[in-house]
């Protein structure tokens, strides 16, 4: 099959990536400003050990799946093992998305 | 078609239930911990449709996956995947024909000695690049079908029998390296067959790019003794909902890519909103046959595809999947439409007090 008949689709890809870049320096502000917000006010432990697991959820867990919703905190303790094995997650990333998961 | 690895194999019953004796073992000592140890139950339910030329396969289909932790350092974990596939009977018969299948698709016990090093005894799925191991469940992937590549470089079962070191090597504030090695028996067992293979991968993590790039490689240690190749690169920047997956194989007959990029926008009211809950996918594959010894199961020519999705993630974990797809090869070019509504079930094993 000729390179020319994937020209189009690499077109379209293009464009569709130009697209949505376009967009994210809006989506990126958007986020942040309840970070800004929480800054003007000292952090607690707890909100801090909150930031700590949802960085490590987002840097770890949500890359690859959505979070899923509703579950029963009795079983957060296998979720969090499950992806620890998964991930290489330390004792510490553990205890702080566990933290996240099941405040 | 939906792809389901080629873990898929054909259980007897009897053996079904010796394992589901062997995890009530294991849910009974999975009780000592703590409360929020309980063992779960997760899993997607599935139906799919899928036509191609002309022709729609209809498949309801259920991944379960049970996990049960022991003490504080073992997890037993197993998926499994049951479906029913209802197709055109073909050949100028009118009506559908259907076929059954039942699989597990791996059972494996892990010990967590540590950050840097987990064991990983039983039969696992092979750490060559990413897809196997993190994106095929069915309530996990974007689109129904797998790349094309898919099955290169899984030693045809897709999982191994025998022993996995996987863990973080170096943990940075600005890098981390992880890896995953193994080594597989071969076996001919019904339920758990293998190849003699060994093999790896290592990733670089740059969390703040939120950038990832690893290497594969594996070797086939039986019969023709073939070495394959693989490369990754995953790349979600940070704070948008843009993520754009990527692969590279090369085997002994035949080489490919795959990159996918997926988009949930965060205007009109987030991504939990009406409009935010689409998600847009794109994916572009291509496949290069070095001869013609069919081993691999990629196509049988040089092999081009563009995959258009559109999924709408509803509320209670369910999902909606929508796609097009044109295949270019040299014996034809074909379209596929696919659609299908997942849904992912995540519950504890047993009712608490």
């Amino acid at each position: 099959m000729p390179i020319r008949h994937f020209l189009p689709l690499a077109l379209a890809l293009s464009i569709s990536a130009s697209a949505a870049f376009a967009v994210l320096p809006q989506t990126s502000n958007t986020n942040k400003t309840p970070a800004s917000a929480k800054k003007s006010e000292p952090a607690t432990p707890d909100q801090t050990q909150d930031d700590e697991g949802e960085r490590i959820f987002e840097q770890n867990c949500s890359r690859c799946h959505n979070a899923p919703q509703g579950f029963s905190p009795r079983i957060s303790g296998t979720i969090v093992r499950h992806m620890r094995v998964r991930a290489s997650l330390s004792k510490h990333d553990e205890e702080a998305l566990l933290h996240f998961l099941n405040p | 078609m939906l792809m389901l690895s080629p873990t898929m194999k054909r259980p007897p019953v009897r053996r079904i239930l010796m394992h589901a004796a062997l995890f009530s073992v294991a849910f009974c000592m999975a009780q000592l911990g703590c409360a929020q140890d309980t063992p779960l139950i997760s899993g997607g339910v599935a139906f799919l449709t899928s036509t191609n030329g002309g022709n729609t396969t209809y498949t309801p289909l259920i991944e379960p996956l049970i996990a049960a932790p022991i003490g504080n350092h073992i997890l037993i974990e197993s998926r499994a995947a049951i479906l029913e596939s209802f197709f055109p009977k073909g050949g100028g018969e009118s009506g559908y024909d259907h076929s059954h299948f039942a699989a597990f698709t791996y059972l494996q016990g892990d010990y967590i000695a540590s950050r840097h090093l987990t064991v990983v005894g039983g039969d696992f799925l092979i750490p060559f690049n990413t897809y196997n191991e993190r994106l095929s469940p069915v309530w996990i992937s974007n689109l129904q079908d797998g790349p094309l590549i898919a099955a290169l470089g899984l030693m045809s079962s897709g999982s191994g029998l025998g022993g996995m070191l996987r863990g973080n090597a170096i943990s940075r504030e600005k890098y981390s390296i992880d890896y995953a090695a193994y080594f597989s028996a071969s076996s001919t067992n019904e339920q758990f067959p293998a190849q003699r293979s060994s093999g790896g991968r290592a990733s670089l993590y740059l969390p703040q790019k939120r950038l990832e790039v690893g290497l594969s490689y594996n070797r086939l240690l039986q019969d023709t003794q073939e070495n394959f190749y693989g490369a990754h690169v995953w790349w979600e920047p940070k704070d948008t909902a843009f993520r754009l997956r990527s692969e590279y194989a090369r085997g002994h007959h035949a080489q490919g890519y795959w990159i996918e990029a997926d988009y949930r926008t965060q205007r009109f009211g987030g991504p939990e909103s009406f409009f935010g809950r689409f998600e847009p996918v794109f994916r572009m594959q291509q496949t290069f046959r070095r001869d013609t010894i069919v081993s691999d199961g990629l196509p049988l020519v040089d092999t081009q595809r563009a995959d258009f999705g559109l999924d709408y993630n509803l509320p209670h974990n369910m999902r909606i999947l929508t796609s097009y797809s044109r295949q270019f090869s040299s014996t034809n070019n074909h379209n596929i439409w696919e659609t299908g509504i997942v849904y992912r079930f995540l519950f504890p094993a047993w009712k608490g007090k």
